[in-house]
């Protein structure tokens, strides 16, 4: 008979070796349906390796695609590390994009040291706004914010096709459904010459390191651990847990906005319905690989990043098809998810079908 | 036969203690042996939670089985009535001829046949089914309901005219009273043919008449032949209602003892393994009103959750004692007082200065300490560190934060000198609450309450689930608090606690609180039952509206 039983504690080591183990079994794992597409697995998997860190580009590729991740993983976290689910980082990323070319395609015309502030905030605010409405619904009606933010998703997808056809759409852009670009001053400027990874992955290094900080340093920070371990306790303890709930969403659904902005105003120039393919929807996959740690964020999207790029150039070179990236990225979710449960709980062999676990 | 370890038969007295030098012997030779277990031991993990017990029933007697907390009553009873499997150790029962047979062991249903019967703390019955057929489920044959049940009936009604044991079998369990559902949970045992049975703390949710009566039908049943194991940690009924007394400690059997010879002192030292230290009662005068409730009604979800124009005082240096039974509109005030609940109507003054809004936060700002009912859940934050909870009521004060962030050092430094002062054990100060054992997590919340000095402390069922020692302890704090100035509003469900602590005892039923004006048992215990009147009506202002 096995019995599960919960443990006591749980190591640092655990903690820390749970996520790598994940993704090298997740990397591992997809040598299956590699050899089933018939590509050499050693071969494919140094296509892969070569796709990131094959050159200075191919790596500054990898920066480009984790910098949306950082901020919608980190997003991801700050909520559910106050079991605040928010699913709806897709459509804030999408509202801080709109509100980025809605400001910063022409309406306003400023030298950049103001443009980009303002497009940065107003995005933010969007991203915010969000967030806010879906947990003012919960903490006033007790709504579930997982059905409201998923659903908040395609609500704000379809504005935002409206918008490109109507009022964002650009004159000049041969009917596409597409926004005005935004204006020189209002454009994250690139890192290295000839290279796409722009000043939008610093910003999201300083957010990951000032939530870090916050996390585990300020009033804040202890006020959203303690209502996400234990709302009825903070709440008992004289915390305001709705303002706590309130102020989390806040600032997780303006870093979801900000990965919008700095998606349009940093790499594509200007808004389609297809700038994120899932940006919002990897966030929480980022962040659960991280153990919802803001600096773990970084990795994890680091991580992701890499195996997107690096699937993509492997199917360009081997002709097997890219979604293995999808695979692997969802087989290193499961892994932790499933390894979060041999964290919590360890599964011991009993001699007899009778006895239980039970208190003395 | 099972082989069983060599031990003298009849072993005499023994108390196992290396200490004690009482020597007390039972005389139970002439009783017929109706129940025998030995040498049985179960382990959990590395916790040994049963360590070679053995224990025996004679007819017609009632033994009880007397521990604290996580000494292993449970455990046994449950390796008796096949919930567990022992690791080692046999268990006889006389059948019905009187001879001893093994028993199998880790079958429910064997124990069910071999005449034993179990009444678990928390009743298993439906509510919507009448009494009676709560009494027969399960032990019915499918196809044949309607005639069984006209026996039934007839068999039921001849068990209650033997024993007492009244219930109106026609309603439905929902209406009924609590001690009426442990009857009938208990002629659910009997209508089985039960020869031994078993009574896990059944005296937890009764009140002192309820209990009384139980004891009175037990008595009956016994006269009949049945003998009654009954489980419990109360020393004042175990030391009225028993023949003998079996104490665990930490999985063993300590000792055993016969009634007659026992009294209260020498038990709980058995049950400790040291002498309980004394809690000395100052007379105090009492001093200005901490707390104030004038006409304070609150609505809850149910009546058991509401409070009815609730007017009372409590003055410095005085402890409020609120006798009733669980479940009567204790959490309601409790509530209110902790600042979680609303009031509907009335106003609340703390210190002489009304309460506006009543939240957590407004009441620790008027010197409010509240030690939570359910430590666990609203006391603790179990997955952040002990010296995170320790501050986690004065998270903007100058001591814990200076502009918005936290003074890691001083939180550190404050939880290493609350720990020394208030005797929290446990890995650490930066270790995760919940590794605290439920003693010492009570400690931490003393801790924090208490070092703020509060005006006014609302103790919620403060010693439950604690050993007599650490018990002991909240029971010297609260005492000086009391010293020092506090006012503290005791809310208890057990009343030796509340007679030993309070000063004046408030009865609270129905969402209605109503000074007792005494401190007779007797008058307290009806009044919990909604059945008497107070002493002295109207006085000192607690009352309805």
């Amino acid at each position: 008979m096995i019995r599960i039983e919960p443990r006591p504690a749980t190591s640092t080591a655990f903690k820390l070796g749970l996520p790598i183990l994940s993704a090298v079994i997740a990397i591992l794992g997809a040598a299956i349906p590699l050899a089933f597409a018939g590509a050499d697995i050693l071969t494919a998997y140094g296509e892969m390796v070569k796709g990131v860190f094959g050159s200075l580009f191919a790596f500054s590729e990898m920066l480009t695609r984790a910098t949306p991740l950082i901020f919608t993983g980190l997003a991801a976290a700050l909520a559910f590390r106050a079991r605040l689910w928010n699913i709806g980082a897709e459509g804030q990323l999408y509202l801080g994009a709109m509100a980025a070319v809605a400001i910063g395609a022409g309406a306003i015309e400023a030298p950049g040291y103001i443009l980009l502030p303002l497009i940065i905030m107003l995005g933010c605010a969007a991203g915010a706004a969000g967030m806010v409405v879906p947990t003012m619904l919960k903490t006033r009606f007790g709504a579930d914010e997982v059905v409201t933010t998923l659903l908040l998703n395609f609500i704000i997808l379809i504005f935002l096709q409206y918008m490109l056809e109507g009022p964002l759409k650009d004159p000049y852009g041969l009917g596409w459904p597409q926004s005005a670009p935004i204006l020189d001053e209002g454009v994250l400027p690139t890192l290295m010459a000839r290279m796409r990874v722009h000043s939008g992955l610093i910003i999201a290094l300083v957010a990951a390191a000032v939530a870090q900080v916050m996390l585990s340093h300020s009033v804040w920070g202890f006020k959203l651990r303690a209502v996400g371990e234990n709302a009825p306790a903070a709440r008992h303890a004289g915390i305001g847990v709705n303002r706590s709930l309130l102020s989390v969403a806040i600032v997780s659904g303006g870093l979801a906005g900000l990965a919008g902005v700095s998606e349009v105003a940093g790499l594509k120039g200007y808004l389609t319905a297809d700038l994120s393919p899932g940006f919002g929807y990897t966030g929480i996959v980022v962040a659960m690989l991280a153990g919802l740690s803001p600096m773990g964020v970084v990795v994890a999207a680091l991580f992701i990043a890499s195996v997107f790029v690096g699937a993509d150039s492997m199917s360009r070179s081997m002709g097997v098809s890219s979604y293995l990236a999808d695979l692997i990225v969802s087989m290193s979710l499961l892994c932790v998810l499933v390894g979060g449960f041999f964290a919590r709980f360890r599964i011991t062999r009993t001699g007899s079908s009778a006895s239980k676990t039970g208190e003395a | 036969m099972p082989c069983r370890p060599v031990r003298p038969p009849d072993a005499p007295a023994f108390l196992l203690s290396s200490k004690m030098t009482v020597d007390l012997t039972v005389t139970q030779t002439t009783q017929t042996k109706v129940l025998s277990l030995s040498g049985l031991s179960k382990r959990f993990g590395s916790v040994i939670a049963n360590d070679v017990i053995d224990l025996d029933l004679h007819q017609g007697e009632v033994l009880a089985l007397l521990g604290e907390n996580g000494a292993g009553k449970t455990t046994l009873m449950n390796m008796l009535f096949g919930h567990y499997l022992p690791d080692a150790g046999t268990v006889e029962v006389a059948d019905e001829g009187g001879q001893m047979q093994a028993l199998s062991l880790g079958h429910p249903q064997a124990a069910l046949a071999a005449g034993i019967g179990m009444v678990h703390q928390h009743f298993a019955l439906a509510e919507n089914l009448s009494a009676l057929n709560n009494i027969v489920l399960g032990s019915e044959r499918l196809g044949r309901w309607r005639r069984d049940l006209r026996a039934a009936r007839a068999k039921i009604e001849q068990i209650m005219q033997r024993t007492g044991l009244v219930v109106t079998l026609d309603t439905p369990v929902g209406r009924l009273s609590v001690g009426e559902r442990q009857r009938v949970e208990i002629l659910k045992a009997l209508y089985r043919d039960v020869r031994i049975l078993v009574l896990d703390e059944p005296t937890a949710v009764l009140t002192p008449q309820e209990a009384d009566t139980l004891f009175d039908n037990i008595g009956a049943m016994t006269r009949e032949g049945l003998s009654v194991i009954f489980i419990s940690h109360k020393l004042r009924e175990v030391l009225a209602f028993s023949q003998r007394i079996a104490v665990l400690r930490h999985g063993k059997k300590v000792g055993e003892i016969a009634t007659a010879d026992a009294d209260e002192r020498i038990i709980a030292r058995m049950m400790v393994g040291a002498d309980t230290p004394e809690t000395p009662r100052t007379d105090m005068t009492a001093g200005a009103p901490v707390l104030e409730l004038e006409g304070v009604s609150v609505t809850g979800r149910s009546k058991r959750d509401s409070l009815v124009g609730a007017s009372l005082t409590l003055n410095a240096h005085e402890i409020l004692g609120i006798a009733g039974v669980s479940g009567n509109g204790q959490s309601a005030l409790a509530g209110l007082i902790s600042g979680l609940t609303k009031p509907s109507a009335g106003t609340i003054r703390i210190g002489g200065a009304d309460i506006a809004t009543v939240t957590p936060a407004n009441m620790i700002k008027a010197g409010v300490g509240r030690i939570p009912e359910d430590r666990h859940h609203d006391g603790i934050v179990g997955a952040m560190s002990v010296a995170e909870n320790m501050v986690i009521e004065r998270l903007n004060s100058a001591e814990v934060s200076r502009a918005g962030f936290l003074k890691k050092d001083a939180i550190k430094a404050n939880a290493e000198t609350l720990s020394r002062n208030y005797d929290v054990r446990g890995p650490g100060v930066d270790a995760r609450a919940r590794l605290l054992s439920g003693g010492n997590i009570q400690k931490l919340i003393l801790a924090r309450v208490f070092e703020q000095t509060p005006q006014l402390i609302l103790a919620n069922q403060p010693t439950r689930g604690l050993d007599m020692l650490a018990a002991s302890e909240v029971a010297r704090r609260l005492l000086e608090a009391r010293e020092t100035g506090a006012g503290i509003v005791l809310i208890s469900e057990d009343l030796d606690e509340i007679l030993s602590l309070a000063d004046r005892v408030v009865v609270i039923h129905d969402g209605e609180m109503v000074e007792a004006g005494t401190r007779d048992r007797e008058v307290i215990g009806l009044m919990m039952a909604g059945e008497a009147t107070p002493h002295e009506p109207q006085q000192s202002g607690a009352g309805t509206k």
